[in-house]
């Protein structure tokens, strides 16, 4: 037991308990606590495992920095990994357990680790591991299963998230971010221009230093009371306050990134999101972000009760929580004074460590008078205890070596080796920090393009009226950026301490073997940055990478700085020399779930209908995914399976009528004089004499010459055509089409616009189908005479809603005699129903894509699986329709010496040889005897087909019919264990010149 | 201490870890080499290694603007596969996966080659139907490939959203047994040691200005650190290529740059044992879990030029949505990085492996975002190129002409449009 | 994310549009030859720094642009209706 509540101060509202467990413990807490807060309050001291060396951790700092203090919440499918006991509020009812750990984080058995520690030094698994056959990876593969099971830190669930998130888009003038005092100024100061601010506070409380004692006054106001004048007169402007909302990234454009936690803090959060995603355009951002206090590093630096100087502080102060009965503040610089005082007056033994022979006069005397023990020229070597600290080895501070010299009880140890501003967010942005040796700190003097200012403590403004002063300049600079009144200078930052910070990384006791921690979470010791340097990752992202630092949790936001400065002391360099620091986004973890926010499960993806859904729906229609869309698949009866019903939907089609709903095509108004001009260049075959009441079928290429697209072009008038693409096809068609008209021919006077969602469609074929449809148009003929095959009529059809105006076009997919008629979406269902009561009537049937499928593969119609992008015309056996009189899209590049050789594989039928055998699309085919290389070529297209009485295919054949017609080659699928003898025939498997669909 | 291996790592551990040297010299640029490769990522580095190992060509330099590996070699999602169908991927990808398998042997440097299985789910029939052609044509090629039914896929891999929630339903997958995940930066490393210690000169902080002529052929650099002189310079700098191209006198090329974004999350205990994706539905999508714990996870282009190694929501966005989709357990895990690698994209989604029309000069380049895999492979091809002044067997496809002759290699049937690939 | 000022629909987030490459490649006649074609189809400059190039507001009026970009910062310079006779009607 360690630390304990005090009586009286800190933020926490004593009268508001709160009931949680740590580890199946029921503590309770106070409103206002964090995890870390409540639980040192209970003398917890560990809470959490390293990540190598399974050493206990405990609670170092009181931010969003720790990299130790790491648990899981509650269990099963709600259960969250690796939360910041420091950050996380305590509610009523939630469950804490340590990680990382078994049994528990105070006996971890792992911890045997720790001493192996000597052979697990940086990069050691790269020089091992890999066996000793000298073969093959199955040695690495055993022990990678070892150090998998070992690695990682919490355990995630593997049940769904039961929670659900939601996505905000927001626009701003002025984002601030950061609600200390510079934050509050650059609000306010933009808020009272008149300006639309949003001010974020990662924490559950805006305020910053206000709120830990670091800023205990601003002017003659005490810290709360202007806290409190500043958010009213924010209110009042109208600027937007959000608390427990992180800006976790800057991207382009002064677009941020933020995630507001929602309900994490509530009992009962009814149905509100657990968390928010808010993209933010602002027009300029004030990054008011503070700084961390950074350690420096001494033996044994990571153990339970090594914290932060500040974060010492702040659990006084804020939380009302001693963190021990004995404490040492060890510094290099005068911050510390304060924490050490803030101790001491709450009770505490403490003692302070200044590493420097001069102590700073006013603030020396300060902490005498408060009772503190000041040893100047001294710092800590090594913590001792058990798991958490019990004493501390000291000694005198020399400028080559540390020399022990004494011990003293210590169950807290308070580190300050200067401050880290926080440039995390602008570092984003790929601006590089540069460090300034008077503040011993990575700043940002440039913020470049970017519409950013930094302000306070994170611009090297360290003290409170300096940071109070730049935060009102950088908010003065948003406005001017935004009113078009020129730049503000911005305050250069100054070095606000009595005496000079003394820059210090690592105590070094020549005659001791310490073991210093630079990143505690994932055990990088200050030897391992040595051993990195004498392997030569010298660069500080090989530093990183070799030795694993600063890629924890909390990426490096203490321990990078110091990995740099011994790197560059190795090195014999400076640190500006050596490099600098990076940071990427998110700055701090951000949930997948919210980032991902209503885009799972059904709304993942659109979901697309056709304007008939209702209809089918009725007559127990199975839809099948196709794109977005849901497509008619098949209509069983009495339990049909797929084969079963489509077989006898195909049939019916070919014996008596069916009808299919092909809503799902593509369709483009293409409008103008040039109309016609315009679908001749793009359309591989003829179509400048398409005659107005004809419809044709057209081949479009892409420019490099390969097949892009197929469909109908129906001519409506002079100027006006409607054109049909693939489903698949729809929008790519649309865009090649606007692009030519908009950028390479903007002369043609052209217009398209896309109607694909303004008509339904259905086509009506079979023997029958002018059955069903003569009548049903009142001012519409369907004989041969009136009527030929590709002709187009416009006219109307009557429905149980009335008269609908119909567009009809003679065509066939099928192979059958039959129509496409399409009517404004509205009119769909109304024209589905009339048509299927004339359908039935004469014993016809619905038919979905199964059935569709099956009767284009007899007739040998090409679609998606056969048109891939990489065939030709010619491949498809429609060389022959591309016009050799004109120019066209595609022509030129089509005539490439590979793309017209004469042993390219071109498009076959396929029959299954014997009797009910079956082969599948997707299988190579193989001249008889070979099974292996690229074969011939490959089955695209599978149907067991009803006319011909067995399964047949298509697919594209090296030699093509020319080579292999009447031949039988084999279909092999290895990966079905499947291979079948199958002949090449005609792909015109039925009726091959067309007599069922022209008569 | 040169060499890797359990005893010296136990050794060096009593004695502190004293003895290890440096992985790689940090030698200053000679005046003239054999052969100077322009690009110290993965393939140049392997490039370097098979000059000296399989053509005794060691008067080599690699030159690298920055710090080895810190291109896209050390900034990818690591997943090492050779699920290719179309002549000229499919044996150049399936000869670099055979190096892989040994690769930690042969460099003395664990490099965590981890054959996990690469998972690609299917949804529908006729995506199905797509994969089959693929994994039969890797079949019928020497290729490992198999499918896994619902049945044995909801066995190996129970986690996956399954249920009548989902948007699309995931039918089965095809499956690599022999793809898997590597440690990206172990292979740059492992390279750089491995042709150091063959007598290349690997020059970080070099970066090459412009080239040298004389009598038609390349001759050699201008670098920030001086002229240095070659008989043969290769270039490897994806991403860049565009940008060196024209100095060296290539022109205008049949590529664009874009930015690929990767993500890592938190680490936690094994939760993921496989490589899994998926490209379905307008999402495109892979993930794995690193050995550290952390699920590391990509999905699509930009979709626009960039030359910006920086991450932007809205793909961020799309690929979490693609991560719940498969894996709605997911939500409460937290990303820690976002980051981004620009790529070389071809016109066909294929690289290039080959001579140039300027003598002495060769270039390996539009690795597109599937580069990593190939490293092995492209320095093997590659020296073979340089050395002998032919391609390899298995780059002889891999040229610069193929556009013009019509000859795609084009596995997606994109088109000559980078971002389709 | 990028935004784009679209000179119909004003300041809009580069995800309403569709990016469609380099606007500086001047596509031959159709009937040119296939070395012109090639090169227009084939070989980009694919500059590190300003680029012209095409985005089509999808998600708003249809339009394609011509945008200025910078590659690297992706910086927004001029940007018009690639159409010329729609960038007189819109200013």
């Amino acid at each position: 037991m360690s630390g304990y509540r005090l009586d009286r101060g800190g933020r926490v509202d004593r009268t508001k308990s709160v009931n949680f467990t740590w580890d199946g413990t029921r503590h309770i807490g106070y409103r206002g606590d964090t995890i870390a807060s409540a639980l040192m309050a209970h003398g917890v001291r560990t809470l959490g495992r390293s990540f190598k060396y399974h050493r206990p951790r405990g609670v170092s700092t009181a931010g969003v920095e720790e990299p130790g203090a790491l648990v899981s919440l509650y269990s099963g499918e709600k259960r969250i990994t690796n939360a910041r006991a420091t950050t996380t509020e305590i509610v009523e009812g939630l469950e804490v357990h340590g990680q990382n750990a078994w049994p528990s984080v105070r006996f971890d058995i792992s911890a045997v680790n720790n001493l192996m520690g000597r052979f697990f030094s940086a990069g050691f698994y790269y020089k091992t591991f890999f066996g000793i056959t000298g073969r093959g990876t199955w040695e690495w593969m055993q022990f990678e299963k070892i150090i998998r099971r070992a690695a990682g830190m919490g355990r995630a669930t593997d049940r769904p998230d039961p929670d659900h998130y939601e996505t905000v888009h927001d626009y701003c003038d002025v984002l601030v971010v950061g609600s200390g005092p510079a934050g509050l100024a650059a609000a306010e100061t933009a808020a009272a221009a008149g300006l639309d601010v949003i001010l974020a506070e990662q924490d559950f409380e805006f305020g910053g230093t206000l709120l830990n004692g670091i800023t205990p006054s601003v002017g003659d106001l005490g810290a709360q009371q202007w806290l409190t004048e500043r958010l009213s007169a924010l209110g009042s402007a109208g600027a937007r306050l959000w608390k427990r909302t992180t800006v976790f990234g800057l991207y382009d454009h002064g677009v941020a990134g933020l995630v507001e936690r929602v309900t994490d803090h509530m009992a009962n959060p009814g149905h509100l999101p657990r968390e928010r995603l808010r993209i933010v355009r602002a027009r300029h951002i004030v990054l008011a972000t503070g700084a961390v206090e950074r350690p420096f590093t001494f033996g044994n630096n990571d153990k339970p009760g090594v914290m932060l100087a500040s974060a010492a502080q702040t659990y006084v102060n804020r939380f009302g929580v001693a963190p021990g009965r004995e404490a040492v503040i060890a510094t290099n610089n005068d911050t510390a004074y304060s924490a050490a005082i803030t101790l001491a007056e709450a009770g505490i033994r403490t003692t302070l460590l200044d590493s420097r022979s001069t102590l700073p006069g006013e603030a020396a005397e300060r902490a005498k008078a408060a009772g503190i023990a000041i040893r100047n020229a001294m710092v800590p070597v090594q913590a001792n205890g058990p798991r958490g600290i019990a004493s501390l080895d000291y000694g005198r501070h020399q400028t080559d070596r540390d020399l022990s010299e004494d011990r003293m009880p210590a169950e807290v140890v308070g580190i300050s080796g200067g401050w880290t501003p926080v440039v995390s967010l602008i570092s984003h942005r790929g601006i590089r920090p540069v460090w300034n040796d008077a503040l011993s700190a990575f700043l940002v003097e440039d913020t470049g393009l970017e519409p950013v200012t930094m302000a306070g403590s994170a611009a090297g403004h360290f003290s409170a009226d300096a940071a109070l002063n730049s935060g009102e300049k950088a908010g003065e600079a948003a406005v001017a950026a935004l009113k078009g009144q020129g730049t503000v200078a911005m305050p250069a930052p100054t070095v606000p301490w009595d005496e000079p910070l003394e820059p210090l990384w690592e105590v070094r006791d020549p005659g001791r073997k310490l073991k210093c921690f630079v990143d505690p979470q994932n055990d990088v010791t200050t030897s391992d940055v040595r051993l990195a340097h004498r392997e030569g990752y010298v660069s500080v992202e090989h530093l990183k990478r070799y030795t694993t630092l600063g890629m924890s949790t909390d990426q490096g936001k203490m321990g990078n700085v110091i990995g740099l400065a011994l790197m560059a002391e190795a090195s014999g360099q400076t640190i500006p020399e050596t490099g600098t620091t990076t940071f990427r986004p998110p700055y701090t973890p951000v949930s997948i779930g919210v980032l991902a926010g209503d885009a799972r499960g059904k709304h993942w993806r659109p979901t697309r209908h056709t304007p008939m859904r209702a209809e089918h729906e009725k007559l127990g229609c199975v839809f099948v995914d196709a794109g977005f869309w849901y497509r008619s698949w098949y209509y069983p009866r009495g339990g049909e399976a797929l084969g079963a019903a489509a077989m006898r939907e195909a049939t019916t089609v070919r014996d008596n009528v069916g009808m299919v709903d092909v809503s799902t095509l593509g369709k483009i108004m293409v409008q103008g004089p040039d109309a016609s001009e315009f679908l001749n260049r793009v359309y591989s075959n003829a179509f400048a004499k398409l005659a107005v009441g004809k419809a044709r079928y057209g081949l479009m290429l892409r420019d490099d010459g390969i097949v892009f697209d197929d469909g109908t072009t129906w001519r409506l008038s002079e100027t006006d055509f409607f054109m049909t693409t693939t489903t698949a096809n729809a929008g790519g068609v649309m865009l090649h089409l606007a692009n030519l008209l908009q950028t390479r021919w903007p002369e043609m006077k052209v217009h398209i616009t896309s109607v694909s969602d303004h008509w339904g469609g259905v086509a009506v074929a079979g023997p029958k189908a002018r059955d069903v449809l003569d009548g049903a148009c009142p001012d519409i003929e369907f004989t041969d005479q009136a009527f030929p095959f590709m002709g187009v009529r416009q006219g109307h059809m009557t429905t149980d809603e009335g008269n609908i105006p119909v567009m009809v076009g003679r065509l066939s997919f099928s192979g059958e005699k039959a129509w496409e008629v399409m009517t404004p979406a509205d009119y769909a269902p109304a024209m589905f129903r009339s048509l299927h009561q004339r359908i039935a009537a004469v014993g016809g049937v619905l038919y979905g894509l199964e059935a569709m499928d099956c009767m284009r593969v007899e007739k040998g119609h090409v679609t998606g699986r056969e048109l891939d992008g990489r065939t030709t015309a010619a491949d498809m056996g429609l060389g022959g329709m591309a016009s050799r009189k004109k120019h066209y899209i595609g022509r030129v590049l089509g005539e490439r010496e590979d793309l017209v050789r004469d042993d390219r594989a071109t498009l076959v039928g396929l029959i299954a040889k014997a009797p009910n055998a079956r082969f599948k699309a997707g299988s190579i085919l193989f001249p008889m005897g070979e099974t292996e290389g690229h074969g011939l070529g490959h089955v695209t297209s599978v149907a067991d087909s009803p006319q011909v009485k067995s399964w047949i295919g298509l697919g594209y054949v090296q030699g093509g019919l020319a080579q292999w017609e009447g031949k039988t080659i084999m279909a092999e699928s290895p990966v079905d264990v499947q291979s079948c003898e199958v002949t090449v025939v005609s792909p015109h498997f039925f009726d091959p010149d067309g007599g069922r669909m022209h008569g | 201490m040169g060499r890797y291996n359990a005893f010296n790592v136990f050794w060096q551990g009593l004695t502190g870890n004293k003895g290890w040297e440096r992985a790689w010299r940090d030698p200053d640029p000679k005046v003239k080499y054999e052969v100077i490769i322009i690009g110290g990522g993965g393939h140049g580095l392997a490039t370097a290694y098979y000059l000296a190992k399989n053509h005794g060509i060691r008067r080599v330099a690699v030159l690298e603007k920055g710090w080895i590996g810190g291109g896209n070699s050390g900034r990818n999602t690591t997943i090492v596969r050779s699920n290719y169908m179309m002549p000229g991927n499919n044996e150049f990808y399936e000869h670099s996966l055979k190096l892989w398998e040994n690769m930690s042997h042969e460099l003395n440097y664990n490099v965590m080659f981890s054959q996990r299985a690469h998972v690609s789910l299917v949804f529908s029939p006729g995506h199905r139907d797509a994969g089959a052609r693929r994994y039969n044509l890797m079949r019928t090629n020497g290729i490992d490939g198999e499918y896994w039914d619902l049945k044995r896929l909801k066995k190996e891999i129970p986690y996956l959203n399954y249920s009548d929630d989902a948007r699309f339903r995931i039918e089965g997958a095809f499956v690599q047994p022999r793809a898997g995940t590597a440690r990206h930066d172990a292979v740059n490393w492992g390279y750089a040691r491995g042709a150091d210690q063959l007598g290349v000169d690997i020059i970080q902080n070099c970066e090459v200005l412009d080239f040298v002529h004389r009598e038609g052929r390349i001759a050699g650099v201008v670098t920030n650190r001086g002229e240095i002189s070659a008989d043969k310079i290769g270039l490897a700098v994806a991403g860049s290529t565009s940008t060196l191209a024209p100095k060296a006198g290539l022109g205008k090329l049949p590529i664009e740059t874009h930015k690929l974004q990767a993500f890592v999350s938190e680490p936690i205990k094994p939760l993921i044992n496989h490589v899994i994706v998926y490209g379905y539905g307008h999402g495109h999508y892979y993930i794995s879990q690193s050995d550290k714990g952390g699920l590391v996870f990509g999905g699509d282009l930009d979709m626009y030029n960039s030359y910006a190694q920086k991450g932007n929501l809205p793909i961020y966005q799309d690929v979490m949505g693609c991560t719940m989709n498969i894996l709605p357990m997911a939500g409460r895990i937290k990303v820690l990085r976002q980051w981004a690698g620009i790529m070389d994209m071809s016109m066909d989604g294929s690289p290039f492996i080959t001579r140039t029309d300027v003598p002495g000069l060769y270039l390996n380049a539009g690795w597109c975002y599937g580069g990593f895999k190939a490293i092995p492979g492209s320095g093997w091809c590659f020296a073979h190129t340089i050395a002998k002044d032919e391609p390899h067997e298995a780059n002889r496809r891999l040229t610069l002409d193929r556009y013009k002759r019509g000859f795609h290699i084009d596995e997606t049937g994109g088109g000559p449009v980078p971002k389709h690939h | 994310m990028i935004r784009i000022p679209c000179p119909f629909c004003g300041m809009r987030d580069h995800t309403e549009f569709s990016y469609e490459g380099d606007a500086t490649v001047e596509y031959p006649p159709l009937d040119a030859s296939m070395d012109d074609w090639y090169e227009a189809v084939f070989l980009r400059d694919n500059p590190r720094g300003p680029h012209r190039e095409y985005w089509r507001h999808l998600y708003g009026c249809g339009s394609f642009l011509e945008v200025e970009r910078n590659t690297v910062t992706h910086e927004i310079g001029d940007v018009k209706l690639a159409h010329p006779g729609m960038r007189e009607t819109v200013k």
